[in-house]
């Protein structure tokens, strides 16, 4: 982190200690409790009903505390649901998933990071077009590409694979993460820009001492967008698989979607739950960075 | 000597390597309990065989997000083996040349003699075999509470439209649904497969809903025909859009409403819950439409795939065909098989009445493909008059426009 | 530096995969649209038969007109509240960090996750409105997502339920950075904190909003799978937007040049809003390109 936000930073941190309690603050938390209610309701319905059996669903109430809890539809969504021909659950398409984000999210976030360093320490040519070129392709409709992606993917041998959708999921990662890093790395101090290369630092010393170990921030919020993006896929990883390398959302769709039959509610909102878990993990752990990732980079005028 | 070279190149082959595990990739949309069960009797006969069975199902839409799968594996050169489709979809696909040829396998199988004329006209194409026939589904069913129709005081089953809303008014006054229904494009346009046949006969579904004649379009029987969907809408409750079509049969069962207009898919609901026919609940052929069978079929359309995968596929086509599979598989599935010759002793009364109907209609000349589920018109035109229908039954239109729009949507 | 050509060099990869994967792809669309492809590309043209058949369909009008209501409301409502959020949780609360999470985790649910769970919650027969009456008041009615007219904003609640906390991580971070002393000498002058904030602390928000704007715009674009999964177009045809439209006609009805005609217009109508906000964060903090 550059040493002048840092230093902003905590002279905010330290003039942010928490005040009397007032009338105003009462307000103000209650305010906050009924927006965090109100967001929450949701994920509750969804909580609650998952451990439900299905006769209190039908019966009963969304809201309702289960009368006979139970751990089944967890365990079903997890190892025993029927996903097609065979019933096992979720558990074997976390693997492809994670196969295929996890490269994809790396590579993206290499060359966002390498595009924003070009983009603001040297002078390219049309450098800023390129930049708003690169921005506007994150507004391709996703339905525009398939036809000839998959096209492109044959042709290169990738039809089918995890490599295949990692090449796709990557190529769309490209603006976003340009955008991010370019942010970043413009508000970043060039005087210590200037003494690193009057030092004689060339181009990947530059990148590599320097610029990417002071990244931190933005590139948690790089992997946070990238890795909920990526993971939450339905049409690229319904229509770019195959049997063997189809990931946890089409297995997920599989489980929601089925036509015929009796709609196990409960199994479903676990299944959602457990296909969920990763990306609110991943929210979770890291929800200070990325706000500090924001703030250091993408929004200082 | 030719016959020791031969003998030599097989010796020679066995030696270096194995001959490659056979498989096959199937692409379906059969994902929940009763179907997949059934398609994993497929499974394990072909397992017995030696074949593995590589499975890629895409649930959703009633087969829509799996055809939209197979678009992009067909571009990328990778098709698979086999993948469940319905009616046109499978011309369409023929048409673009990169379908299988099950000719040899279908002689030897007799599958011509055995199969209905009117199904054979989606698994051929060319005059070449290019898909297996599961299954045959119904369309112009309805599906009735027989406790609520006591209570309600029906108690003849109605013979003809005009008998049918009075069966439906008295229960709706006996404060039950009259008629379950999800207010689902496709839902709306299987209630009016039932309603134009019963409204203008055979002759006049075929001019309408396979010849595309404006004539027949936009006429008065068509503007009746919406009429009398206007008529059902006045029966169902007022939660029905979107809804589910099994939680609408789900209505019936739990007795919460009379009837039900949906394919016999329906059954397999019923039967799940434990209802018995005749006793529980009651099969009849929409009011009017009796003698008349308006069909869709599940098929497996075999795509083109490399010589060493041929093998395999033959077997999953002739694996579907074999009739012993075919009861199994439709006993679960509520539908009755594609070969008139399966003997019925497996079945329940509705399907055994099923079976009956669809012999006695393909022999009469009745038998006509569903335009709800793609076996009457192309899926371009298809959905052009699910947009009229779906219209026309929320209330957007007029039965007079509506007429005039499906002549519209077939140019 | 030594080499001249090493950035241009290493900004290649990227300039090749997106010039490749997505203007070319737009190029390829835009030659569909003149073709006669049914099921799959047909290479052979027909003229502009696919953009009248466009112009003809009644669909086409309502999901444009769809979007342009969805995304206006989506985009304000999910920026206000992003910003009221923010503004609240900047107040030295003390549990801050659970609020911020609280906030901010629909975002890292699918959107066929949020549809599913609206879907649920929003049906009168199982969700919102049957468990008031469970409750005892009987006459409250809420089936906006059984109604044709009022369906799209279902859409819009799923939709900023899903992002406003994005948003409002978005606005913190620019309020966190906004200059202290600035704000000290106002209130030391006696400024009340309503002014503060409209006159000094939301109009150095600017970024924050550019930045936001993009967020929203891309997501607007991209919600076919949120409403399928919420009121699957319906009821009727009254929830489509034209990504919808766009893959009713490519797939589902093996009409791709109508679909690729509907894409053309549709990326015009994006270029058109959007590329202000892009030249906007084009010149925004250029660096050395500047």
């Amino acid at each position: 982190m550059s040493t002048q936000t840092t230093a902003h930073t905590m002279a905010i941190q330290a003039s942010r200690k928490p005040s009397a309690f007032t009338l105003e603050r009462f307000w103000l938390y209650l305010i906050l409790c009924l927006f965090a209610f109100m967001f929450l309701m949701p994920i509750y319905v969804m909580l609650v009903n998952s451990i439900k059996p299905l006769d209190e669903i039908r019966a009963g109430n969304l809201v309702a505390l289960p009368l006979a809890p139970t751990i089944e539809p967890w365990v079903q969504a997890w190892s025993q649901a029927q996903i097609g021909v065979q019933a096992t659950g979720l558990k074997p398409y976390f693997l492809n998933s994670f196969l295929m984000v996890i490269p994809a999210v790396l590579i993206s976030t290499a060359l966002g990071a390498l595009n924003g360093y070009v983009l603001t320490q040297f002078k390219v040519k049309g450098g800023t077009l390129l930049f708003g070129l690169v921005l506007f392709s994150v507004f391709i409709p996703f339905q525009i590409v398939l036809i000839p992606m998959a096209r492109l993917l044959g042709e290169l041998g990738l039809a089918g694979s995890v490599k295949g959708l990692i090449l796709v999921h990557t190529v769309y990662g490209i603006g976003f993460g340009t955008l991010f890093f370019r942010n970043f790395y413009a508000a970043f101090p060039q005087e210590l820009v200037k003494s690193a290369r009057m030092d004689g630092a060339g181009f990947f010393v530059l990148f590599w001492r320097l610029m990417l170990p002071a990244s931190l921030p933005i590139v948690v919020v790089n992997i946070i967008w990238q890795f909920t993006n990526i993971w939450n896929d339905f049409l690229f990883g319904a229509s770019f698989s195959d049997y063997s390398s189809y990931p946890l959302t089409v297995a997920l769709n599989n489980l929601v979607s089925s036509s015929t039959g009796v709609k196990e509610y409960n199994v479903h909102f676990a299944g959602a739950f457990i296909a969920a878990l990763p990306t609110l993990i991943v929210y979770i752990v890291s929800g200070k960075y990325f706000v500090r990732g924001l703030m250091a980079g993408s929004v200082k005028g | 000597m030719k016959r020791s070279l031969i003998a030599a190149v097989v010796s020679a082959t066995m030696a270096t390597g194995a001959v490659a595990a056979e498989s096959v990739e199937v692409l379906h949309w059969w994902t929940s309990g009763g179907e997949a069960a059934a398609l994993g009797v497929l499974k394990k006969d072909l397992e017995s065989q030696g074949i593995t069975w590589n499975d890629m199902p895409v649930a959703g839409g009633g087969g829509e997000a799996a055809m939209t799968a197979l678009r992009a594996r067909v571009t990328s050169g990778n098709p698979p083996s086999a993948v469940q489709a319905l009616g046109f979809d499978i011309t369409d696909w023929a048409k673009q040349g990169v379908v299988a040829n099950l000719n040899d396998l279908a002689g030897k199988e007799g599958w011509d003699k055995v199969v209905p004329t009117a199904l054979q006209k989606f698994s051929k194409h060319d005059g070449k075999w290019v898909a297996a026939p599961v299954n045959v589904h119904s369309t112009n069913w309805v599906w009735a509470n027989k406790a609520v129709l006591d209570k309600a005081g029906v108690n003849t089953m109605p013979q003809n439209w005009d008998e049918f809303i009075v069966a439906l008014d008295k229960v709706q006054k006996a404060g039950y649904v009259g008629l379950a229904h999800g207010g689902q494009a496709w839902q709306d346009a299987t209630l009016f497969d039932g309603v134009v046949l019963t409204t203008g006969g055979v002759d006049f579904y075929n001019k309408a809903f396979v010849q595309k004649d404006p004539k027949a379009l936009n006429s008065a029987t068509m503007v009746k025909a919406f009429d009398r969907m206007s008529q059902l809408r006045s029966y169902v409750d007022k939660d029905f859009s979107n809804r589910d079509w099994n939680l609408a049969s789900a209505m019936v069962i739990e007795g919460k409403a009379g009837f039900q207009i949906m394919g016999d898919w329906a059954k397999g609901e019923f039967l799940k819950a434990k209802k018995v026919p005749n006793k529980d609940f009651l099969c009849m052929r929409v009011p009017g439409t009796q003698g008349m069978v308006s069909f869709n079929s599940d098929q497996f359309m075999m795509f083109k795939v490399g010589a060493d995968s041929q093998g395999a596929q033959t077997k999953l086509a002739k694996a579907i065909m074999n009739p012993s599979f075919q009861s199994a598989f439709n006993v679960v599935k509520g539908s009755v098989p594609a070969r008139t010759d399966v003997p019925n002793t497996a079945f329940d009364d509705c399907g055994k009445k099923g079976m009956a109907d669809l012999a006695d209609a393909n022999k009469s000349g009745q038998l006509v493909g569903s335009m709800a589920h793609g076996h009457a018109v192309p899926a371009s035109i298809k959905n052009g008059f699910y947009d009229v229908i779906t219209g026309h039954f929320n209330g957007t239109m007029t039965s007079a426009a509506a007429a005039k729009a499906m002549a519209e949507a077939a140019e | 530096m030594k080499n001249r050509w090493l950035p241009a060099l290493v900004l290649s990869p990227s300039l090749l995969l997106v010039g490749v994967c997505v203007y070319g792809f737009i190029a390829f669309t835009f030659y569909l649209s003149f073709t006669a492809s049914t099921i799959l590309p047909n290479m052979t043209l027909a003229g502009g038969e696919n953009y009248a058949r466009l112009f003809s369909l009644s669909t086409f009008f309502s999901s444009l007109g769809n979007l342009g209501l969805f995304a206006t409301l989506y985009i304000v409502i999910s920026m206000a509240l992003g910003m009221t959020l923010a503004i609240l949780i900047d107040q030295r609360i003390r549990a801050e960090s659970i609020f911020r999470s609280i906030f901010l985790y629909p975002m890292a649910l699918s959107f066929i996750v949020t549809g599913t769970a609206w879907k649920w919650l929003l049906d009168p027969s199982i969700g919102l409105e049957r468990t008031v009456h469970l409750m005892g008041f009987e006459s409250f009615t809420f089936n906006w997502i059984k109604d044709g007219d009022m369906a799209i904003y279902t859409v819009v609640i799923a939709a900023v339920w899903q992002t406003s906390g994005f948003v409002m991580a978005l606005f913190l971070a620019g309020l966190r950075g906004i200059d202290n002393e600035v704000l000290n000498a106002a209130r030391v002058d006696g400024a009340k904190s309503w002014r503060i904030y409209t006159r000094i602390i939301i109009p150095q928000l600017g970024p924050s909003f550019i930045s936001s704007f993009v967020i929203l715009a891309h997501m607007a674009i991209k919600s076919y799978d949120l409403v399928i999964a919420l009121t699957g177009g319906g009821p009727g045809r009254a929830t489509w937007l034209p990504s919808v439209f766009m893959y009713q006609y490519t797939f589902t009805r093996n009409e791709m040049a109508v679909g690729a005609a509907s894409a053309v217009i549709m990326l015009i109508g994006i270029a058109v809003v959007v590329v202000p906000y892009v030249r906007r964060e084009m010149r925004l903090n250029q660096g050395p390109n500047a």
